[in-house]
């Protein structure tokens, strides 16, 4: 137990110091642009196919739900509300951090990881070109960049999906546009912004996690196996476990 | 933190190294890996770590390279401790591991201009003549825009090398670099060892249990038994010894009746 403990406390310190010396080559970034636009291009644009997915059928789902339960009380015009406010404060945010974890954070883990296994990070130490530089702060920034962008995208997709429910299924019998002018007068900009800083947030810190992750690893194939594993598993308790503090913070 | 200017400022002194090992033990858990190992190396120096599989020479090696810190005892190049980044700022330190270690997601030309490009130490056309010289040295320019993967294990040491090459080093390690090569290609790696001290007065240390390859390059080969340095010697005085050790690992006794195999075969 205790060493069980000794070892989080050794990762939770090793991260924060990884953070630190990757933001202390800050300076750097106007010469790592081109690695920044890759990753951007990796976490972002190849995880939109799957967002939009995803979102679009979480925000039908829930104005699904929302219209069952709502038109019992003869409240069915509050499902824009509902769906709106529900997407741009949590939806939105968690499932974008929870698909960025597993599609993203798993294999930046196993790519890490794998460097550090082949003795590539070494490779990079002996070269005195430090791994943060190199590897964590391109990957830092593009998800700081990407986020916000896959957020919005992701309440736009399931604002819409909840829409098509709501003007399709006949038992709700709601228009798209009276769904829309309730998601307006209801969601404000500051819970979309919420939704944003939360977004930020929890892509920084599965970025986090699994470059710590990737860049500890020792061993051998088992050994990347199972960091991918724990990076990711340890990524959806952080954004859970965040999402709570977060909003009442936020609150 | 030294900045880039500041770092090609200091480097503009590019004469070889010494190095100092003084009573290096590591450990690793309840295993004891190096045992108080001692000796130096003076500056443009080949000098061959040699010994069996499992006898400590790589984890020496990374000590050297400041890839590990020691449990008791010191290593210092130019009396600095490698471990530091501020020593590896002043002295260019090369490794060649075992495996070449390449970026994968790199090609060949963008690993040997990775630390130039990141030290801004030229322009670009320059970074493209060193680069390219140093392909051709090690005859590999045909293979610049492959990826590492594409590459055998004799080309990806090759490459190593002449990564190495590019930083202009003042000290290179080299680990096992003759290992899964054919003769051939062996005796060519040795000759670029050699060449290379002549060249650029580099400081070289290498990890080998290529009993050839050591007996022809170096100045000086220390045996490597058990977690410390049984012996420091030249390559005449090793090939003249008498110490049993010594002879078993320079002229191992290949026995094709050993007793040990015999009883294999009956059980089976």
């Amino acid at each position: 137990m205790i060493a069980r403990v000794y070892q989080f406390l050794d990762s939770f310190g090793s991260g924060i110091i990884m953070t630190w010396r990757a933001f202390a080559m800050l300076p750097a970034a106007p010469r790592i642009l081109k690695r920044i636009a890759e990753h951007g291009y990796r976490i972002g644009y190849t995880s939109m196919p799957i967002i939009a997915i995803l979102l679009f059928f979480i925000g039908a789902v829930l104005a699904l739900q929302a219209g069952i339960t709502l038109r019992e009380f003869g409240a069915k015009e509050f499902i824009g509300a509902l769906v709106g406010a529900s997407v741009a404060r949590e939806l939105g945010p968690v499932m974008v951090a929870i698909i960025l974890a597993g599609r993203v954070g798993s294999a930046i883990t196993a790519e890490l990881a794998s460097m550090r296994v082949n003795s590539e990070v070494d490779a990079l130490i002996t070269m005195n070109i430090p791994p943060e530089r190199l590897l964590v702060l391109p990957r830092l920034l593009a998800v700081l960049l990407v986020m916000p962008v896959l957020t919005i995208l992701a309440n736009l997709i399931a604002w819409f999906g909840g829409a098509i429910v709501c003007e399709y299924v006949s038992f709700i019998g709601l228009s798209a546009d009276a769904f829309f002018l309730n998601l307006q007068t209801y969601v404000s900009f500051q819970d979309v912004l919420d939704g944003l800083i939360k977004a930020e947030i929890f892509g920084f810190v599965v970025m986090i996690i699994a470059c710590n992750i990737g860049l500890r690893t020792r061993g051998g194939p088992r050994e990347i196996g199972l960091a991918v594993t724990k990076s990711v598993v340890l990524s959806l308790v952080a954004i859970l476990t965040l999402d709570y503090f977060i909003t009442k913070v936020l609150a | 933190m030294v900045s880039s200017r500041e770092t090609i400022l200091e480097r503009q002194d590019r004469s070889p190294v010494a190095v100092k090992v003084a009573e290096l033990e590591k450990s690793y858990g309840s295993q004891q890996v190096l045992k108080g190992v001692n000796f130096e190396v003076t500056p443009g120096e080949i000098f061959v770590v040699m010994g069996p599989s499992g006898s400590g020479k790589s984890v020496l090696l990374r000590h050297l390279a400041g890839l590990e810190t020691p449990s008791a005892g010191s290593v210092t190049i130019n009396d600095c401790n490698p471990v530091l980044p501020v020593t590896r700022n002043r002295f260019a330190l090369a490794l060649v591991f075992q495996s070449g270690a390449l970026l994968n997601s790199l090609s060949v030309y963008d690993n040997l201009a990775l630390y130039p490009h990141e030290h801004r130490l030229c322009s670009k056309p320059e970074m493209r003549d060193r680069v390219m010289r140093a392909l051709r040295i090690l005859s590999i320019e045909h293979a610049a825009q492959k990826m590492p993967s594409e590459l055998s294990g004799g080309m990806r040491k090759r490459v190593a090398i002449a990564r190495a090459l590019v930083m202009e080093p003042q000290l290179i390690l080299y680990d096992e670099p003759t290992s899964e090569l054919d003769p051939t290609m062996a005796a060519t790696i040795a000759e670029i060892i050699a060449t290379l001290r002549e060249e650029y007065a580099v400081t070289s240390i290498v990890v080998s249990h290529d009993r050839d390859l050591s007996l022809t390059i170096a100045d000086r080969i220390a045996l490597m038994h058990e977690g410390n340095l049984h012996h420091i010697a030249t390559p005449a005085e090793f090939r003249a010894s008498d110490d049993p050790i010594i002879t078993e690992f320079l002229n191992p006794k290949i026995d094709l009746q050993n007793p040990r195999f015999k009883s294999l075969e009956a059980t089976s």
